[in-house]
């Protein structure tokens, strides 16, 4: 692999892309992977000692814990826990939570879909909302009205999550049980998480969106449709926004980062099952298999989210499927 | 003075959550919960839905530390005796009655008849047999139940309703030992199943509810068992549980668990904050509490670093702090301790005398061993100032306040808050010059499994005169006797500063106006097996 990586220019010509894609993306999840576990190796506890020591002091027999440690590998010295655990995961194998005995595998399948669920509904709305909005300030005329509404992504990208979704308790759930405060269950529990994650989503979007906007509206080619005839509202689905609509895109994947980040406060003020609260609590406890689980499966979204981004490029856009990018 | 609940009362909470810490300081005007009206009948049916505020990771009370897993296995299965919370007794369960012989050495129990586990089979003598064997294997794993069980020699079962439990060394404690959840029953299939299936819920108790879903982060089910009969003799009513399933909900944000009990989403919060108090009670929401046996909260000097070997040091420590003035940063169910054991243990003795505050002797003390007062005002000795550092993780507000009078005399005590994972992490390592927590334990055996020099040794001291009695008070279940080697045990440690007790904790639970029948057990902990739903209007 190394030599692969390390190959001439002209050698790497001859690798096809989606090869050399996938490569990369084995090269990021590896170094993730490894990453999380010496943090957590250098950090001053270990899961065996937090995991006795729950709440209060244990009195359990030092020859006991120290038995249970080599249970885990934890007596070895760090590379060979290293290669060990990479061993293991060359067979797919990621272990088992020291907390909790559950195979990280499934405890990352069960948490996954509401996860994935919560950040896809959190995407739409702030694709309709953000876009929206930049959409409408843009074919707006200057003035108070504009520039009130160009302020909002400010506002809501500095909005923090934690007390907007509070807000939003307070309002749908608490004074009014119009909705439920906790839980995975219906669409119903859905309604208030989405929302929250999906504020400050909808603000950067509105704001790469509207500078994107502004600038293909001032591209000549516009004008010159405009002087064919063509109205604003036609300018706009069909000539504005696929252009402008390229550097979301380009942005897409640092979003779903932002939304896998986000998830981990949401889930944990609206009580839900998810890979965010997974990831909460075996940090928390220095869970070192868990962590890695977790961190490998955001990781794993993440280069899953750019692989399609990159298919889509060309199909917004017929000049990026020509000729070496 | 019941308050109704509107739905303008209840557009309040926010604003009340954003300013509660205002509040909590004002909380007189408050007016107390009015107890729970006058004996009305059970009613059977409904489901309780609980907030607790962390996954309970294992379900297993054998190998549980925590207490949200032990109050979800208190459900699901039995002990051999149960502990009257009132007088610290020890009363029948599944065991009708007991013998004890050899000098505490051998526990002969007659179990109760007709007692199945969930999946049918029968609980007998040999279920007790291999519960505790499986117990002693599980070792670290059972962190609470294994050190009940410490120095087990052997177990008889001449026939099925009689066991006979011997230990090498006389143990008091075992008794209460076997009143906790932590020593409780599980069948044959449980009992044989890898300690990780057992925490993910493959659990088949004597318990009146069975464990139907385990989801974590999420949430705990259980459902009642049917044909239930061998309730403890603590219990208000025989037969089946009275409620039809019970769901515990993980629910970390405080905020969100107040909000959730206050607009009826929950029916009982068992992780109440200090702050949330005053605003529950103003929204005639019934708050319980109890205050934990066992250890309060202490300071534990560590005499292996060369500060805390000082003895006149560690005195001047108990001297210099005024546990009285603690009280105003104390939720109103906390108190400041007046002994190492907290006043809910059995045995336990009001030590206040011992612990009077007295800033004049402590700083004379501290003169007369060479501690001058620098520029600052904090004193040191041949250049080392007298300065140590504690870590925690509690909410424990109070510690700022020994602080300032710590600091009164002379003595810099720097606080450090970390997460639980470091501050665990550091006292395992053994060097801090003091350690700082609290032990709940409904016996006072508790003294000795922290303090005994032979054992864990808190203060990594030199064995002396008191470890004797801690010894003495493990090997004689006479009250009087016992009660004698306990509070000479305490008086000791107290005077040499091996302890310096602080507050005492309580566990506050908030519950519905429709939740009847929610007690505590001796250990702070709950028991549903008599808790009931009125009808929601």
């Amino acid at each position: 692999m190394n030599h692969l990586l390390l190959a001439t220019p002209k050698s790497r010509r001859r690798l096809p892309a989606s090869l050399k894609r996938a490569l990369q993306g084995i090269g990021v999840l590896w170094a993730a992977w490894s990453l999380t576990f010496f943090i957590l190796y250098i950090l001053p506890a270990d899961p065996v000692t937090i995991m006795l020591n729950q709440g209060e002091q244990s009195t359990v027999d030092a020859a006991q814990v120290a038995a249970l440690k080599a249970q885990y590998h934890l007596d070895l010295p760090v590379w060979q826990q290293y290669l060990l655990a990479l061993w293991d995961l060359l067979h797919l194998n990621l272990g088992k939570s020291i907390i909790s005995g559950d195979n990280v595998t499934d405890l990352i399948i069960q948490a996954l879909p509401a996860t994935l669920l919560l950040a896809v509904c959190a995407l739409v709305v702030a694709l309709i909302v953000g876009g929206g909005l930049a959409a409408g300030t843009s074919v707006l005329p200057s003035g108070r009205i504009k520039s009130m509404l160009l302020a909002l992504p400010s506002l809501g990208a500095a909005l923090p999550t934690f007390w907007s979704g509070l807000l939003l308790l307070q309002l749908f759930s608490f004074s009014h049980a119009w909705l439920p405060a906790m839980g995975n269950r219906g669409w119903q529990s859905l309604v208030l998480p989405t929302l929250t994650l999906a504020i400050p989503t909808a603000a950067t979007l509105a704001q790469v969106m509207s500078r994107s906007l502004a600038e293909v509206w001032r591209r000549s080619f516009i004008d010159a449709l405009r002087l064919k005839g063509a109205g604003t509202a036609r300018l706009l689905w069909r000539h504005v926004l696929p252009n402008a609509a390229i550097p979301l895109l380009t942005l897409s994947g640092m979003v779903f980062g932002h939304l896998l980040a986000g998830a981990v406060i949401t889930e944990t003020i609206f009580s839900r099952e998810g890979l965010g609260r997974l990831a909460e609590g075996a940090v928390s406890a220095q869970d070192i298999p868990l962590v890695q689980g977790v961190v490998l499966t955001a990781a794993t979204v993440f280069v899953v989210v750019n692989f399609i981004t990159d298919a889509i490029y060309p199909l917004l856009d017929p000049r990026l499927a020509t000729g070496e990018r | 003075m019941p308050v109704t609940l509107t739905r303008a009362t209840l557009r309040r909470p926010l604003l009340a959550l954003l300013v509660s810490g205002l509040l909590a300081g004002c909380d007189q005007a408050a007016s107390e919960a009015p107890a729970v009206p006058a004996k009305a009948a059970a009613q059977k049916g409904g489901n309780l839905l609980i907030a607790i505020d962390t996954d309970p990771n294992c379900l297993d009370p054998q190998q549980a530390g925590n207490n949200n897993s032990l109050n979800i296995g208190r459900q699901l299965t039995d002990s051999l005796t149960d502990q009257d919370p009132q007088t610290g007794n020890i009363v029948p369960w599944l065991a009708t009655q007991w013998q004890i012989d050899e000098g505490n050495r051998r526990f002969t129990f007659t179990l109760r008849d007709n007692v199945t586990f969930s999946d049918g089979t029968p609980f007998t003598s040999q279920s007790v047999k291999d519960n505790f064997n499986a117990i002693v294997k599980l070792g670290a794993r059972a962190s609470l139940a294994s050190t009940y069980l410490k120095g087990l020699k052997q177990i008889d079962t001449p026939d099925a309703q009689t066991v006979v439990i011997t230990f090498q060394q006389p143990n008091a404690q075992f008794l209460q030992a076997t009143s906790t959840m932590s020593l409780g029953f599980f069948a044959p299939s449980t009992v044989a199943a890898p300690a990780e299936a057992r925490c993910q819920g493959s659990l088949a108790g004597t318990g009146p509810f069975v464990l139907k879903q385990f989801v974590h982060n999420q949430k705990v089910d259980l459902v009642r068992r049917n044909g239930y009969q061998w309730p403890s003799s603590l219990a208000k009513h025989q037969g089946e549980s009275y409620l039809d399933s019970v769901e515990y909900r993980v629910i970390p944000e405080s905020g969100v668990r107040f909000g959730s009990l206050i607009s009826r989403q929950l029916d009982v919060n068992v992780g109440v904050t200090p702050q949330d108090e005053a605003l529950l009670l103003a929204k005639n929401i019934h708050l319980i509490a109890r205050t934990n046996p066992g250890l309060v909260y202490s300071l534990f000097p560590n005499q292996s670093t060369p500060l805390m070997a000082e003895a006149p040091l560690r005195q001047a420590l108990n001297l210099a702090i005024d546990r009285q003035a603690l009280k105003p940063v104390l939720s109103r169910y906390q108190s400041a301790a007046t002994s190492v054991l907290a006043k809910t243990t059995p045995l336990y003795q009001d030590l206040s005398a011992d612990l009077g505050y007295n800033p004049q002797a402590a700083e004379k003390l501290l003169e007369e061993n060479g501690w001058r007062r620098g520029a600052d005002g904090i004193r040191s000795k041949n250049g080392q100032r007298l300065s140590f550092r504690i870590s925690y993780w509690q909410s424990a507000p109070f510690i700022e306040v020994v602080q300032q009078q710590l600091h009164q005399v002379g003595i810099d005590l720097q606080l450090e808050k970390a997460p639980i994972s470091q501050v665990v992490a550091r006292q395992a390592g053994g060097k801090l010059p003091v350690d700082f927590y609290n032990l709940t334990r409904s016996d006072p055996d508790v003294l000795r499994t922290v303090f005994d020099a032979g054992g864990r040794n808190v203060n990594h001291r030199q064995p002396a005169e008191v470890d004797r009695l801690l010894l003495q008070s493990s090997e004689t279940l006479e009250k009087a006797q016992r009660q004698d080697y306990v509070t000479q045990a305490a008086k000791q440690l107290i005077a040499e500063g091996n302890a310096i007790p602080l507050v005492e904790l309580a566990t506050v639970i908030a519950t519905g106006q429709n939740v009847r029948g929610f007690h505590f057990d001796a250990s702070s902990r709950f028991q549903l097996y008599d808790t009931w739903l009125t009808a929601k209007e």
